[in-house]
């Protein structure tokens, strides 16, 4: 683990939420490059880019409740140079203007960057309407989009100044609640890139986003009943590291993959299609299975969905017996 | 490009109706109507209204035209053809398998399509996104035209992006408006009304000019009344003909979609009213 300079993972750790480490990068991205503008649909501060917007008042335009629009004018702000970041909640944007995107932004070429707020279930009281979990999905099938979702909020902020620097279209994914900060400022990100943040040999656990804080926990609950877990963090999706993730899987030769969203297409589908092609094995997937979810404090949820340490170690021991 | 007289803009409309008749019939399918219909708006654009230069597509003083109803871009690829973008004989490749003219325009795949479309009521915000970028570079002398179908305006996209553009007080948009009443399924007042258009625009904060759309003369002369609007986004709503040029295409809208194109002789003929001016003149080869 010293190696990538993680934090040392405590049950009790400093929090904070991934759409705040955006805020801060989109606004050194912009004090880099004066072509890096940004929109938003009628949620700024929620979304975070509010820092920008008063660092940069004349780059920034708000667009009101209107999503497709929201994308379609992030097109024209590409096609003329700019670098525009459009923000909303997740289940609005990419939820509800998949077409303009596909045409507009993936089949156009043009490098709009996509920030989807508040997405997972761990969005909590507001319910399963705004609890997006078809987003990776939705995104990563469209071809030339790149897809991030990083673990932290040190881990958004380098995310979001790469992908001002990247040429692609892209789509960030963060969340609404703070969560650990796991990594450090030396920690290593790269788009493209997967971290191995916990070796082992026994089993190879990927996971993406705010779950690498549970499968690095789950790793030590397995490490005392005598089970030997990686743990590999996938903060992009696609392009998928493949080579990183088959090295893992060739010396463990079983999988688990977590992530906040429906594994159908997401974290846990990519993989799938990888090994599926690759090098098969055993194979556990972690996360919304077909179903929407529901009102209740974060934490219930993630508990009632399965998505904490505890029951990736129980999925561990099911995979190994 | 403003060497022509406008009786020479007519003809030269007239060429480039053949040509979207050709090409069609080369292809075996696409839109008819609306590209001929239009043929006189996309003349008057590339002959005398955009600022632009074919040798060199992405000059970075140009006007830009985007087209938002990408099923009209037969008419788009004959003009800019006869324009010297390309060699007219590349338009008989339209809708062929590794050709630059893709079935609806994709930009990168030709040196001068500013968007890709075909998906409708995406042209207007992207023309507000092309618009804002100029603002915040401080390139006042440039204008974005949009070329938009009216069934398109069945779209909310389209009304999202009417909003923003009148509270930006977008003045370098030009929008034209292809009012030919026809969509696939009927009239548009039949499949979705649209009237009062001139009050909804004006409602949403846009100068408004109605003119007829197959008239040269009005079409450049409302081009102008445009780019003198400073505090408001212009709205041209261009009445045209579906099917202008050929006698029995006009007005009708099954020769809107696809699957209705003309067999070889019903090409002929379209193409003989063309050549004839139905009629007033000897065609070339007859």
């Amino acid at each position: 683990m010293s190696d990538l300079r993680l934090v040392d993972i405590k049950k009790d750790m400093e929090n904070e939420a991934t759409r705040k480490g955006f805020g801060r990068g989109l606004k050194s991205a912009g004090e880099l490059n004066e072509n890096v503008v940004a929109a938003c649909a009628d949620l700024t501060e929620s979304t975070s880019m509010n820092l920008f917007r008063d660092a940069f008042p004349d780059r920034f335009v708000e667009i009101g409740v209107a999503e497709q629009n929201l994308v379609t004018v992030g097109s024209g702000l590409a096609a003329m140079g700019k670098i525009p970041f459009v923000s909303s909640y997740a289940a609005f944007s990419p939820g509800r203007n998949w077409e303009q995107i596909r045409t507009t932004i993936c089949l156009n070429d043009q490098p709009v960057k996509i920030v989807g707020s508040h997405a997972g279930v761990s969005v909590g009281p507001d319910g399963a309407t705004h609890q997006m979990l078809e987003d990776i999905a939705l995104m990563r099938v469209l071809p030339n989009m790149v897809v991030v979702v990083p673990g932290d909020s040190l881990e958004a902020e380098k995310a979001t100044l790469a992908l001002a620097e990247d040429k692609r279209p892209g789509y960030l994914r963060l969340a609404r609640e703070a969560s650990p900060i796991i990594t450090t400022e030396q920690t290593p990100f790269e788009i493209g890139k997967a971290y191995v943040y916990s070796h082992g040999m026994d089993v190879t656990i990927i996971s993406t986003g705010t779950m690498t804080y549970q499968a690095v926990l789950a790793a030590e609950m397995l490490f005392k009943d005598g089970i030997d877990a990686e743990v590999v963090h996938v903060p992009t999706i696609k392009p998928l590291d493949a080579v990183t993730i088959l090295q893992s899987v060739h010396k463990t030769k079983a999988v688990i993959t977590v992530e906040e969203a429906q594994i159908n297409g997401g974290l846990g589908g990519a993989v799938a299609e990888l090994l599926g092609e690759e090098f098969p094995v055993k194979m556990k997937r972690l996360g919304m299975r077909d179903r929407f979810g529901e009102s209740g404090k974060p934490d219930e949820l993630l508990e009632h969905f399965g998505l904490t340490a505890k029951h990736i170690a129980l999925a561990a021991h099911h995979i190994l017996a | 490009m403003k060497n022509l007289s406008v009786e020479e803009l007519e003809l030269k409309a007239i060429e480039i109706r053949k040509d979207i008749i050709r090409m069609l019939e080369r292809a075996g399918s696409g839109h008819s109507a609306g590209p001929l219909g239009l043929a006189d708006i996309f003349t008057a654009l590339y002959f005398d209204i955009l600022k632009h230069d074919p040798n060199k597509p992405d000059w970075d003083q140009r006007d830009i035209l985007l087209l938002s109803n990408g099923h009209c871009v037969p008419v788009r690829y004959a003009t800019m053809a006869h324009a010297g973008y390309f060699d007219k004989k590349e338009l008989m490749t339209l809708r062929q398998f590794g050709s630059r003219l893709q079935g609806h325009p994709e930009r990168t795949k030709l040196p001068g399509m500013e968007n890709t479309s075909g998906p409708l009521g995406c042209g207007l915000s992207q023309a507000c996104g092309m618009t804002l970028a100029m603002r915040m570079n401080k390139d006042h002398h440039r204008w974005v035209y949009v070329v938009m179908g009216d069934g398109e305006q069945d779209e909310g996209n389209v009304w999202e992006a009417a909003m923003l553009a009148s509270k930006y007080r977008l003045n370098n948009i030009i929008a034209i408006t292809d009012r030919n009443n026809i969509q696939i399924d009927g009239p548009t007042e039949t499949v979705m009304p649209l009237e009062d258009l001139k009050d909804k625009w004006e409602a949403f904060g846009w100068h408004v000019i109605e003119i007829d759309g197959n008239n040269m003369e009005a079409i450049i002369d409302a081009c102008a009344m445009g780019r003198a609007i400073v505090e408001k986004p212009v709205m041209i709503l261009a009445h045209t003909i579906p099917g202008k040029g050929v006698d029995f295409m006009e007005y009708d809208f099954h020769w809107h979609g696809m699957g209705q194109l003309p067999d070889a002789e019903v090409a002929r003929k379209a193409l003989h009213e063309l050549r004839t001016l139905q009629g007033k003149i000897r065609s070339e080869h007859e």
